[in-house]
């Protein structure tokens, strides 16, 4: 295939495509995003070919690969063409019977169907399943159902036809103003909006212009930049090459974090694939325009995600931000004028163009437009990708697509926005999401994650965490941060402990208000987001530690003992085996003990418990 | 020229200068410890830290970077810079508490506390040196290594570096270990002795004999 030369002959090629595509013909496609992948997609892809091969159906059926389709939580997923059956947990045993039965006759397995953990009740379809039915995807629609590393499958679903009306029939003044009046806003977490951005970075002077597209997606359970790249990178391509012509810049760079294998891969296969038909490189699709995008790949510092420090990573100098008083947009990578932007917001720019201003601004609130993507993980039932409209609430999200918490227990807080996010208490629920309503609450929309924590989660040692997270991740560079957040993770460490006095609730408050207003970059200035709002919403959770030193939540291990409930313990013995430290004594079908002194509290015996009969309690001396 | 001001006093100044040197020249006194003016400013510190009104809003930034433009207005000694200041000051001091110019620094500044556990390290890691050796000396033997906690200035790979000269311009210029203060006796002291004038030694004067070190402090030694 040589390169395409014009918008037209990319039409007919989609519409040969098309064509050549019989759409009642039979299609497996399977998920070997990393999450399917970590839990055996590839062996199932492996029976799949064999299976088909033994079977002689070669010619009567397809096998696709495709990337991730959000429904982590039930992976390995197999969705079924013509019909679309949508199959979940599904293993290598299986695939023959896949084959015969749902691949030829049309039949469905019913044991593989999706079952609704509360009701029971089965789906045979994506959309019929409450996880996908409210949902709006839009960034992540083609996700499940291209091949990435097939170009062809991008173009089949209508991929690079943005570029080519962008290249051939609009002025860069024309893609800015349209992507300005979708109200499209920085995707990445702060919410700049991209076609001011963009225009900036236009109008500044310098010579070259660079585009970066950020995919060093560092968050703790966020995954969502990186089931893009690696389901859909064309997308990304396509989108930065539009902007490139918009900026007139004639070179970009994605930022990738080298801890993504696949994203890099499939990104990789798809520059070469886009060179060779002429949508990057030399004089794309007859225009006269250039563009070529080059890999850098991030070592895995959590701070190279800001974007002056990914500026100088990529310029191969130490991970380290600058005061950003002079902007990136005037001066960034080798002091040139650089348009940085996180890989969705790229993403959702062939849709806008492609679409119309109009429909993608129909959706969302009055400041926040389109949708937003949050990896929905922790203690819910349905953890995976989510993508919704802007200004749903936190309620639907959780409740309706998230399928509730684990074990039915009380939801107690949301994290959003990662590190740099706070966490929103049950009585904000009905909280739209929306990049300034997520602020007022004291959080912020992030790179996607969204955590869910269940009344067993201690909100001390939540802060804790992050804290201990973000003073292994600080650079360094300036002293609220680097010395700020060591005190900080100091005093909440002291606190989880029980050796925590009131004086030191005020000074973890005063600090991180300092540390947020002085600190050099969004890396320090969000750090305190976790303490500030937990020891806004959660006051009493601190107070109970500082004062009572007593842990509500049964977490901090200082606070706590384990103790075996004479009334539900059977004598099995589980525990007793498991127990690491030998700490648990007892005779066969008679209650067991815990030795204090020998007790590490590591919650095995807990865990492994059926009988619910060990139990947490307040620590007495 | 441009014209802008300063905690309310219309100040002039040149395209390109940072509200820091606007401040130096006119004689407002907003404390530093990683600036020199011959070196690029680096902003690490945040000891400058200075309010800016931009639109509606305020903004905290750092005046050693920040830029002035028309019209501009800074404020460098409002309720909320002292106190931050002061914490960082803390900060510091808890990780380097003999650093003589950390401790002026405090006395002035009226810290009263240190409130964290104490370390005893030497370094602040301001990278004046790094500065220095690389902009001045041409040479660019030392650089930060590292990161967060584990952050310091090293030569590469901690080996004897080859274009090192041993001048000394990274000696002269650090403010925590060339002068170290002698007034502090436990960790966690304040020593404050460069700003109390009045001799402490007065009443006691027959019993003891008074040195007093260079920075200041009085030493006493009772008289045998």
């Amino acid at each position: 295939m040589g390169k395409i030369k014009n918008k037209q002959a990319l039409v007919t090629l989609q519409k040969s495509l098309l064509q050549q595509r019989d759409l009642s013909k039979p299609c497996a496609r399977v998920c070997v995003g990393t999450g399917c992948r970590a839990r055996g997609s590839l062996n199932v892809l492996k029976s799949f070919e064999d299976e088909i091969k033994k079977q002689g159906l070669a010619s009567k059926a397809d096998l696709k690969q495709t990337g991730c389709h959000g429904f982590c939580e039930k992976g390995p997923v197999v969705v079924i063409g013509p019909e679309e059956t949508f199959y979940s947990e599904v293993e290598s045993a299986d695939v023959p019977e896949i084959v015969s039965e749902t691949l030829m006759k049309g039949k469905i397995v019913d044991r593989l169907l999706y079952a609704e953990p509360v009701t029971g009740r089965k789906s045979v379809c994506e959309h019929d399943i409450p996880f996908y039915k409210k949902q709006t995807r839009r960034i992540l629609f083609n996700n499940g159902k291209i091949d990435p590393t097939n170009i062809l499958d991008y173009i089949t679903v209508g991929g690079y036809l943005a570029l080519a009306k962008t290249v051939t029939e609009m002025s860069s003044e024309e893609v800015i103003s349209v992507i300005d009046k979708s109200g499209l806003r920085g995707l990445g977490g702060a919410g700049f909006p991209t076609g001011r951005k963009w225009r900036s970075t236009r109008t500044a002077v310098g010579d070259p212009k660079f585009v970066v597209g950020n995919g060093d997606e560092g968050d703790p359970g966020a995954f969502s930049d990186r089931s893009l790249m690696e389901a859909n990178p064309h997308s990304i391509l396509e989108g930065m090459t539009i902007g490139a012509y918009a900026i007139g810049a004639n070179s970009g760079f994605l930022y990738v974090r080298a801890e993504y294998p696949l994203a890099l891969k499939h990104l990789q296969i798809a520059i070469e694939q886009s060179k060779e038909y002429g949508f990057l490189g030399d004089n794309i699709l007859a225009s006269g325009f250039n563009f070529n995008v080059d890999i850098a790949r991030g070592g895995g510092a959590f701070v190279c995600g800001e974007s002056s420090a990914l500026v100088a990573s990529i310029e191969g100098k130490m991970g380290e931000p600058r005061a950003k008083y002079i902007h990136t947009v005037e001066k960034g990578l080798w002091n040139k004028p650089t348009n940085l932007n996180n890989v969705k917001t790229w993403a959702c720019v062939p849709l806008i163009i492609g679409n119309g201003a109009n429909w993608y601004s129909e959706i969302g609130t009055k400041e926040s437009k389109g949708t937003a993507v949050f990896s929905l993980v922790g203690k819910i039932n349905n953890t995976g990708l989510v993508e919704v409209s802007m200004g749903t609430p936190l309620k639907r999200i959780v409740y309706d697509i998230g399928g509730g918490i684990l074990g039915n227990r009380r939801l107690k807080a949301l994290q959003t926005g990662g590190p740099s996010g706070g966490c929103i208490p049950e009585e904000l629920l009905d909280l739209p999401v929306d990049f300034d309503e997520l602020n007022k609450a004291g959080s912020m929309m992030g790179s996607g994650g969204m955590i869910v924590m269940d009344e067993y989660t201690c909100m001390v040692d939540v802060a804790r965490y992050f804290l201990d997270f973000l003073q292994y991740e600080s650079c360094g560079k300036c002293v609220p941060c680097r010395e700020g957040i060591k005190r900080m993770l100091e005093i909440t460490t002291n606190i989880t402990k029980g050796h925590g006095t009131k004086e030191d609730m005020d000074l973890l408050q005063e600090m991180a208000e300092t540390i947020r207003d002085f600190s050099l970059c969004g890396l320090g200035q969000t750090a305190p987001n976790t303490v500030l709002s937990t020891l806004r919403y959660f006051r009493k959770e601190y107070e109970a530690h500082v004062i009572e030193k007593r842990c509500p939540a049964g977490v901090c291990k200082a606070l706590i003992q384990y103790t075996i409930l004479k009334e539900k313990c059977t004598g099995c013995g589980v525990c007793k085996a498991l127990c690491p430290s030998q700490a648990i004594q007892g005779e066969p079908k008679k209650t067991h003990i815990i030795d204090m002194a020998k007790c590490v509290k590591c919650n095995a015996c807990r865990d492994v418990c059926k009988f619910e009969a060990v139990a947490v309690k307040q620590k007495v001396d | 020229m441009i014209s802008c001001s300063i905690n309310g006093i219309k100040v002039q100044a040149e395209e390109g200068s940072t509200i820091l040197e606007v401040a130096q020249m006119y004689g407002i006194d907003i404390p530093t410890l990683c600036y020199h003016h011959d070196l690029t400013p680096y902003g690490a510190c945040r000891l400058c830290m200075v309010e800016v009104d931009e639109g509606k809003r305020t903004k905290i930034v750092a005046s050693c970077l920040y830029p002035v433009k028309e019209g501009l207005k800074a404020r460098t000694h409002t309720e909320k810079l002292i106190k931050g200041r002061k914490l960082i000051l803390e900060l510091l001091l808890a990780r380097c508490p003999s650093s003589k110019v950390l401790q002026d620094l405090a006395s002035k500044m009226g810290v009263e506390k240190i409130r964290f556990n104490m370390e005893n390290d030497d370094c602040i890691l301001c990278g004046l040196c790094v500065r220095m050796c690389a902009e001045q000396m041409g040479s660019g033997a030392v650089g930060f290594v590292g990161r967060g906690q584990k952050r310091e200035v090293a030569t590469p790979f901690h080996a004897a570096s080859d274009i090192c000269r041993n001048c000394g311009a990274c000696m002269y210029i650090c403010p925590a270990v060339n002068l170290q203060c002698r007034g502090v006796k436990h960790p966690g002291d304040l020593c404050n002795s460069c700003l109390v004038i009045t001799p402490q030694c007065i009443e006691k004067y027959g019993q003891v004999t008074c040195t007093i070190e260079s920075c200041g402090a009085c030493v006493q030694k009772e008289k045998k």
